[in-house]
């Protein structure tokens, strides 16, 4: 038996931009200016602008994310209109039946939605293919607006739908700072997008959510309580909602390098024989909604970071035909490592191609944090794949694999534009996997690498960064 | 934005003139709101810095004056392979006309 396949890849997004305000930063600016929330307001993408913006297209699968390249930027300006909603991986959800979908996985009655709202959104959730007759029944019928209006003098947090008032979320505990309402809405937001991408995996696939040992869930959530602070196992809650009930589940927690940690260690359990199928899946990061609108403001652009995004991967025995995870071509950033830029690309790219003779250019994709520039580029933060892509170029001049002036077009070669949304995880070389998959079975591409990296220091334990990557290849079908 | 807040503090307690920041921003654009930031102040209007203009000395660790201050051997271990991929010219001059403008 040969390594573990990738078997299914979904992308999802969430249009959420009345849950700007709930954003780390736009919460933390709102609460010293006020008037910044009608600011906010303004510069707020349509769910039309949001569906047709090429990079959202991009992250669910519809276009190839080089095809990026070829379109105008800016992008938010240059849309492709009538852009479908699905596609044959994921979606795009407009914010109306994700906050049904919200009541939906809250099994604590956390959240209230008005009757009216209920009234409209019931139909759209009827007609998802994804939402079953149980899940309507989690959403009922609402409550009255006096309800919701009670609630929010309490102390709940106000769900909007624009002007209008649709709905809240309360506290979970008197006096548990980790159960208030903002976390708790963080956290349910995860647990929602989680579900709706492993629906939606499993579905693409036609795979039955009962064959699914394990799920482990690379979302950065804090799910806890006082004594407990960040304790965990959303992911069982999320394989719960999505009917695998033969699964239970793990949190891996490694800030935004989960991911590459997890499809590795998924790999290893699959590989051991521990657990047959694995579902790896990482739900959105409502903290960082509004992250970066201040320079998004200051530009005179709409404020991006107003989705959600989620992913979700089957993974399983060798089947003879999905690719592989090379199990034995992982790279790590150790202990010992150190933190300069070099040090890491060595540890990543270097050193795992070198024990099996491979060169850098022997890798047909690299697939690095892919953050979209359009997003970053205005706050300061550069364009985060292009230096990646420059670094892994630089490292293969170091070692006399490519020419000096080849760098400048490594990255077209054997890169791409970023197109993810800035989701921390979520960004973190997985939203390439399903298109690599899809290449790869085409035989348009023989093998690709997956790096990530994560910011250890933010947590104040270490001022260590961490780094992992794993490579991909075509299934030889032995 | 925390690095933002460190270098106020960091200001606030040895004073000004004893603080130079030395940059290692990937390109000159983000080279230049970082630079700026410790001047005249946080561009974006996002940190700790906005609106405060420090008016400190700014380097980015690609210029000459900088590379000049380290020991060879442990320059091409730690930059030298940004030193090759970035685009040194633009990043330097960037800081450098920020710097300048001080002056």
């Amino acid at each position: 038996m040969g390594y573990p396949v990738v078997k299914g890849v979904s992308y999802i997004i969430a249009h959420v931009p009345d849950l700007v305000r709930y954003g780390s930063k736009p919460a933390r600016e709102i609460a010293k200016d006020p008037a910044l929330l009608e600011k906010i307001n303004a510069s707020l993408r349509s769910f039309d602008q949001a569906k047709n913006y090429p990079p959202h297209q991009a992250f669910i699968g519809n276009i190839k994310p080089e095809a990026l390249w070829d379109l105008e930027r800016p992008w938010f300006e240059h849309l492709l209109a009538d852009s479908p909603r699905e596609s044959a991986w994921g979606e795009i959800m407009p914010e109306d039946e994700f906050y049904g979908l919200l009541k939906i996985v809250d099994v604590f009655d956390l959240i209230d939605l008005t009757s009216e709202f209920t009234a409209i959104v019931k139909p759209k959730l009827e007609n998802h293919k994804l939402i079953h007759a149980a899940d309507l029944e989690n959403l009922g019928d609402g409550v009255s607006r006096e309800t919701v209006a009670q609630k929010i003098k309490a102390g709940a947090l106000p769900l909007m739908l624009g002007p209008e008032l649709v709905g809240c979320i309360q506290d979970g505990h008197d006096e548990d700072h980790n159960l208030t309402a903002d976390i708790l809405l963080e956290n349910l937001a995860c647990k929602a997008s989680g579900v709706l991408a492993m629906r939606r995996a499993l579905h693409s696939l036609n795979f039955d959510p009962a064959a699914i040992d394990f799920v482990m869930n690379t979302g950065e959530e804090a799910v806890g309580d006082r004594y407990q602070r960040g304790a965990g196992n959303l992911a069982k809650a999320m394989a719960e909602s999505t009917g695998c009930y033969n699964s239970t589940g793990v949190d891996i927690k490694a800030f935004c390098c989960s991911p590459v940690h997890t499809m590795i260690l998924a790999g290893g359990l699959i590989h051991s024989g521990v657990h047959d199928h694995i579902m790896v899946v990482g739900g959105g990061c409502l903290a960082k909604l509004g992250m970066k609108m201040k320079g998004h403001l200051a530009n005179a652009m709409p404020i991006m970071e107003d989705v959600l995004a989620a992913f979700a991967v089957i993974l399983g025995p060798d089947d003879g035909r999905n690719p592989q995870i090379r199990l034995d071509l992982i790279g790590k950033h150790a202990v010992s490592t150190g933190s300069s830029q070099q040090a890491i690309y060595e540890a990543l790219v270097k050193k795992p191609l070198e024990r099996f003779g491979l060169a850098i250019p022997e890798i047909d994709k690299y697939s690095t944090e892919l953050h979209n520039p359009e997003i970053t580029e205005p706050a300061g933060s550069g364009n985060v794949p292009k230096n990646n892509y420059r670094m892994i170029a630089g490292l293969a001049v170091m070692q006399g694999q490519l020419k000096r002036e080849e760098i400048d077009t490594f990255e077209l070669k054997y890169g791409m534009p970023g197109y993810s949304p800035t989701q921390g995880h979520v960004p973190s070389a997985v939203p390439y996997l399903g298109h690599a998959r899809e290449a790869i079975l085409k035989g348009e591409l023989e093998r690709v690498m997956f790096l990530g990296k994560g910011s250890l220091f933010l947590g104040k334990m270490t001022n260590l960064s961490d780094g992992m990557s794993f490579i991909i290849e075509k299934n030889k079908g032995q | 934005m925390e690095d933002q807040g460190l270098i106020k503090k960091t200001v606030e307690e040895y004073g000004k003139e004893n603080v130079v920041v030395v940059l290692g921003s990937p390109d000159a654009e983000s080279a230049e709101i970082f630079a700026e930031t410790v001047t005249t102040g946080d561009p974006t209007f996002a940190g700790p810095l906005a609106g405060v203009s420090l008016g400190l000395k700014v380097y980015h660790i690609l210029e000459d004056e900088v590379k000049a201050q380290i020991d060879q051997a442990v320059y091409e271990q730690q930059v030298g392979m940004m030193e090759m991929v970035l685009d040194k010219e633009a990043i330097c001059s960037s800081v450098k006309r920020i710097r300048e403008s001080l002056d």
